[in-house]
């Protein structure tokens, strides 16, 4: 086994500490509440010479995912940091960064879009960026928003699928939350990310090339059907990268986390770090002889469909928590685990709970009080219900 | 225009991976108008020359040789600049036939 080190850090130093190790050629990032940490403790380690990167201070978001997009064609291992606002500033080159196919890693310290302005915790930022067609993982604490960051990188380089991830941390709760963190020997962490293998990089005078040219009718649609296919590889890929990364590491990943399910008829389904407190209300009722069980998300894009299917058919009922709305519609999570459940042989009864919006506290009698609805089949499918709001 | 290929047949990312390949691209089908040249008219000033914003001006040794259909768009500025109205700008419904 190899020997690690524990460390009392924060999940935002847990993204730099990953950052460090995986030492980018090009990090350009601009501050933002709450991810201004990573971005200060990554600065330091470039004014310490610790690094060799590249650090670009850009005067924008909208800049540093645009010199981000440059360093990546050109060739280099590049990264960047995000918030909230920063990340809705950003938008227009983050869709542009996956369709030009550039394996950028980008830990995002969640916090809820203006307005009205509101610095702390909820999912908008990140879900205004669905459909922009990254890969998005989401951690539950900040042990595993540095272990998600390792294998993103492998995960974005891969040749069946260069595309860039996000990873998602929520904002404060992680970000600045102070926890042991167990950290791999940077010889390890080198070793485990690799070199970059780039593809069609635009330094490569040998072999010019032209990236962004215009594209119409005649060629648009082929380059996003290859996008789609590159997320379907993403389900090939990932377990070979959390197989080896258990090797160096013995922590194991999946797309999904399944806690006490086997038997459960009551499953509840969440993003981020609630999941710590869901597992913590889940052993509580277990001790009451409860059937309640937590099936924690991993990756929300692209969205494990199959294994969803394989763990919640046949259950009684899923109780679904999304921390951001849509307005009009149902909410992100919710409504890809009810699509989801659309075909499998048994469908439970569903429930969709809002919760902590603009950082508003989830605890765990909000929880029990949604497991409770759950037991007592109160849910009605489509009837979104609020946590922890005044009604 | 070259067969238009699949999505698996193709680069990712919109990448064009060999210089040089807007020389393959016909914009002539764009024109509305076309300029039709008159030698007797023209002086070889080489004003159109300089002014044309897609090298349809054909020209050797600096003696005007005619206007490339395949690039021209038919924007006029040659038959504007043009200082002996050498370059008349006809509209393309008249050439249909021919091209049939």
């Amino acid at each position: 086994m190899i020997k690690t080190h524990r460390e009392a850090i924060t999940g935002a130093q847990a993204a730099a500490y990953a950052m460090k190790q995986i030492e980018p050629d090009v990090v350009a990032a601009y501050p933002i509440t709450p991810q201004t940490p990573i971005v200060e403790y990554f600065a330091k380690y470039v004014a310490d010479g610790v690094v060799r990167t590249e650090m670009i201070p850009v005067e924008s978001e909208h800049s540093a995912m645009s010199a981000v997009v440059g360093a990546a064609a050109a060739g280099a291992r590049a990264m960047t940091a995000t918030s909230a606002n920063g990340l809705a500033l950003m938008h227009e080159i983050v869709y542009i960064a996956a369709s030009m196919r550039l394996p950028v890693v980008m830990p995002v310290v969640n916090r809820a879009l203006s307005g009205p302005i509101n610095i702390h915790c909820d999912h908008s930022d990140t879900m205004a960026e669905r459909d922009s067609g990254w890969i998005q993982l989401f951690c539950e604490d900040s042990q595993e928003v540095y272990d998600l960051i390792l294998m993103a990188v492998r995960l974005a380089e891969h040749e069946q699928v260069r595309l860039p991830v996000m990873v998602n941390q929520d904002g404060f709760i992680i970000s600045h939350g102070v926890e042991p963190v167990e950290l791999l020997p940077d010889d390890v962490v080198k070793k485990f990310v690799g070199e970059l293998k780039p593809l069609y990089p635009l330094l490569d005078t040998e072999h010019p090339v032209t990236y962004g040219p215009l594209d119409l009718y005649d060629y648009y649609f082929e380059h996003k059907r290859q996008q789609i296919e590159a997320m379907k590889n993403v389900f090939k890929v990932f377990p070979s990268i959390i197989e080896e990364f258990y090797q160096i590491s013995g922590r194991k990943y999946n797309f999904v986390e399944p806690y006490k399910i086997d038997d459960a008829q009551y499953v509840m389904v969440a993003l981020g770090s609630t999941n710590g407190t869901i597992k913590y209300v889940v052993d509580k009722l277990r001790e009451q002889g409860k059937k309640v069980g937590l099936l924690k998300i991993w990756m929300f894009r692209p969205f494990p469909k199959a294994e969803i299917q394989r763990l919640l058919t046949g259950r009684k009922a899923v109780v679904i928590l999304d921390r951001s709305a849509s307005f009009g519609a149902e909410a992100p999570l919710y409504e890809a685990i009810k699509s989801s459940l659309y075909d499998v042989a048994s469908r439970p009864l569903l429930g969709s709970f809002v919760y902590g919006l603009g950082g508003r506290d989830i605890n765990p009698e909000l929880i029990e009080f949604a497991f409770e609805k759950a037991m007592k089949h109160e849910l009605v499918t489509d009837q979104e219900l609020y946590l922890g709001l005044r009604e | 225009m070259a067969e238009l290929k699949k999505w698996t047949e193709i680069p990712i990312g919109g990448v064009i991976t060999e210089p040089g390949t807007a020389k393959k691209y016909k914009t002539g089908t764009w024109r509305v108008k076309r300029p039709i040249y008159d030698r007797s008219k023209c002086i070889d000033c080489m004003m159109c020359w300089f002014y044309c914003p897609d090298q349809a001006i054909m020209q050797e040794n600096s003696i005007m040789k005619g206007i490339n259909y395949f690039y021209c768009k038919g924007c006029g500025i040659c038959a504007n600049v043009c200082p002996k109205s050498a370059i008349e700008m006809r509209p393309e419904t008249e050439f249909v036939h021919e091209e049939e």
